[in-house]
C-alpha cells in the first residue's frame, strides 16, 4: 500500500519521444526513398549517401571536440542531415563533392550556430544551396535512371521550362526520371510522410498549406492558359515538391513553433515556389522556397505568439 | 506594368544589400533589435525616395543641361547630405528613444552607399522621372525587408551557443551570405543587370 502512494512534481506523464528517437523515426521515413533510390541509381546512389553521412557525422564529431563540447553524434541528427543532403543531390555527382557539402552543411548550416536546435536554416540544404552556387554545372547535370550507364538527360521541371515537354505523372510517382537521388520518387515519399503523420514525428499543417498553396496555385494557372502552364499534378510529383514539403520543410528547428505560424509558412513556401518555377530562371524553386521561409521564421515566431488563456489580445 | 516590374526587382530580385552588397554598414550595426531596425528601415526607404527624386531632376535638368555630368558624383553626394541632416532633425524632434537607438549610424546614412549606389544605378539605367522614383522607394523597402529579416534572426541567436570567435559582426555576415545564397533563387525572375 505504502509504495502505491508516490508524491511527485508535474509532468506525471512524461512523452518516450526524445530526439534519438525522432531521428531515427525519420530516418526510417526516408528508408524507402534510399531503397528507390538504390534502385534507380544503382552504386552511385549507394555511395554518395555513404559519403555524406560519413561527413557530416564526421564534422559534427570533429566541430564539437575541437570546442570541447559534448560530442552528440550518436542523436541522429547528424546522420540524417548527411541523408537528406544526399537525396538532393543530383546522382552524377562526384563524391568529394558531397564530401564537401557535407562539411559546409554541419559547418556553416549547422555548428557555427551553436549546433541542433539553434540553427536558422535547414543544414541540408545549407550544404545544398552551397554546392549549387559554387559547381553549378555539376548540381545540374543529371543522368537517366535505371542503367549502369551515364547517359545524361534533363529533370522533368527543366524539360518542362526550356523543352516545353510533359513527363507523365505516372512516371513521376514511380521516380523512372531525372532527377536529384530521393526526389524522384513520389509514391515512397508518399508512404514515408503517412509513416510520420502517424508516429506524430511530424506536424501536418505545414504539408499541408505547402502543397495545398502549389496546387490551388497551379491550378488557378493551368485554368487560365493550359498551353503555358503545366497541370497541378505534374507541379505536385515533378521536383524536390514531395520530399521538401514532407522532410524539409517539417524539420521543427527552423520551422515555426506556433500553429498559425507553420500555415504561414507553408502557404509563403508554396508561393515562392510557383514564382520561382514559373517565372524564375531556375527550374526548381523548393530548396530556395524552404531557405527563404526559414529566413522568415524567427519573425513569424514573433508575430504569431497565441494569447495566453484569460489573456487579452494587444 | 514597367513600373511593378522596377519595384518588384529592386525589393527582391537585385536586392540593393543581398545582391550589390551595398549598405552592408547600417545592416551589421542597426540589425540587432527589431524596433531599430524598423526605424532606420523606415528612415533610409525615406532618404533613398527622396535622394532618386530630387538627384534625377538635378541630373537632368542641371548637369546634362549644361553638359557637366561629370559632376554627378559630388552633387548626388551633396544632396544626400542634406537630405539627412533633414532626417535627422527630424527624427531628433519626433522620436528621441529612436535617435537614440540608430545613434551614429542615422548620420551615417549620408555615406551609405546603397544610396549613393541607387543613384548612381538609376543614371546608369537611364530610368524615366517615375521609374526612378519607383526604383528608390522599391530600394528603400527591399533595405528594409532584409534588415528586418536580420533583426528577427539576430534576435533569435541572442541566447544561442555561438563559438566565441564568431559573435557579433562574424556571425552577421555569414547569415548575410547564407540569406544571399537564399536570395540566389529569385535569379533570372526580372532581368535588369
Amino acid at each position: 500500500m505504502k509504495d502505491n502512494l508516490i508524491i511527485s512534481i508535474s509532468p506525471h506523464r512524461k512523452e518516450k519521444a526524445d530526439t534519438p528517437r525522432v531521428m531515427r523515426g525519420v530516418v526510417y521515413a526516408l528508408m524507402p526513398a534510399v531503397i528507390a533510390s538504390i534502385y534507380y541509381f544503382k552504386l552511385r546512389a549507394f555511395l554518395l549517401i555513404i559519403v555524406c553521412i560519413a561527413g557530416t557525422v564526421l564534422t559534427e564529431a570533429v566541430f564539437q571536440k575541437l570546442r570541447r563540447r559534448p560530442i552528440t553524434i550518436k542523436d541522429g541528427s547528424a546522420l540524417l542531415t548527411g541523408l537528406l543532403l544526399a537525396l538532393v543531390l543530383p546522382p552524377s555527382l562526384p563524391l568529394w563533392a558531397g564530401f564537401l557539402g557535407a562539411v559546409m552543411a554541419i559547418v556553416i548550416g549547422k555548428q557555427i550556430f551553436g549546433g541542433l536546435g539553434q540553427n536558422i536554416f535547414n543544414p541540408a540544404l545549407i550544404g545544398r544551396a552551397f554546392l549549387m552556387a559554387t559547381f553549378p554545372v555539376m548540381l545540374t547535370t543529371w543522368i537517366k535512371p535505371g542503367i549502369f550507364d551515364a547517359v545524361t538527360t534533363a529533370t522533368p521541371l527543366s524539360l518542362f521550362k526550356f523543352d516545353h515537354n510533359v513527363v507523365s505523372t505516372l512516371y513521376l510517382l514511380l521516380g523512372n526520371t531525372g532527377g536529384s537521388l530521393g526526389e524522384t520518387c513520389a509514391i515512397v515519399l508518399i508512404i514515408g510522410g503517412i509513416f510520420l503523420l502517424i508516429k506524430k514525428y511530424m506536424d501536418w499543417r505545414i504539408p499541408l498549406s505547402y502543397i495545398g498553396t502549389v496546387l490551388i496555385l497551379t491550378t488557378v494557372l493551368y485554368l487560365i492558359k493550359p498551353a503555358q502552364y503545366a497541370s497541378p499534378l505534374f507541379h505536385l510529383f515533378a521536383g524536390g515538391l514531395m520530399l521538401g514539403a514532407l522532410f524539409m520543410a517539417t524539420d521543427p528547428v527552423t520551422s515555426p513553433i506556433t500553429k498559425k505560424g507553420r500555415y504561414i509558412f507553408g502557404v509563403g513556401c508554396g508561393f515562392l515556389v510557383v514564382i520561382i518555377r514559373t517565372w524564375g530562371g531556375l527550374p526548381e524553386g523548393v530548396m530556395y522556397s524552404i531557405l527563404l521561409m526559414n529566413a522568415f521564421t524567427p519573425l513569424i515566431n514573433r508575430y504569431t505568439v497565441p494569447v495566453q488563456f484569460g489573456g487579452r489580445k494587444k | 506594368m514597367n513600373i511593378i516590374l522596377i519595384f518588384i526587382a529592386a525589393t527582391i530580385v537585385n536586392n540593393i544589400v543581398l545582391t550589390y552588397f551595398l549598405g552592408i554598414c547600417p545592416f551589421l550595426g542597426v540589425s540587432s533589435k527589431i524596433e531599430s531596425a524598423i526605424g532606420m528601415g523606415l528612415a533610409a526607404t525615406f532618404v533613398m525616395t527622396l535622394a532618386a527624386t530630387v538627384t534625377w531632376l538635378i541630373y537632368h535638368y542641371i548637369l546634362v543641361r549644361f553638359n557637366v555630368p561629370f559632376l554627378e558624383y559630388v552633387s548626388f553626394i551633396l544632396v544626400i547630405a542634406a537630405l539627412v541632416q533633414i532626417v535627422e532633425m527630424f527624427i531628433r524632434k519626433t522620436s528621441p528613444e529612436l535617435y537614440r537607438a540608430l545613434g551614429i549610424y542615422l548620420p551615417l546614412i549620408t555615406t551609405n552607399c546603397a544610396i549613393l549606389g541607387l543613384t548612381l544605378f538609376m543614371v546608369l539605367r537611364e530610368y524615366n522621372f517615375l521609374e526612378s522614383v519607383v526604383f528608390g522607394f522599391g530600394s528603400g523597402v527591399g533595405f528594409t525587408l532584409v534588415l528586418l529579416i536580420m533583426a528577427g534572426i539576430r534576435e533569435e541567436l541572442e541566447f544561442a551557443d555561438v563559438p566565441e570567435a564568431f559573435k557579433g559582426a562574424p556571425i552577421t555576415l555569414i547569415i548575410s551570405g547564407l540569406l544571399a545564397l537564399a536570395f540566389m533563387g529569385f535569379s533570372g525572375i526580372i532581368s535588369t543587370s
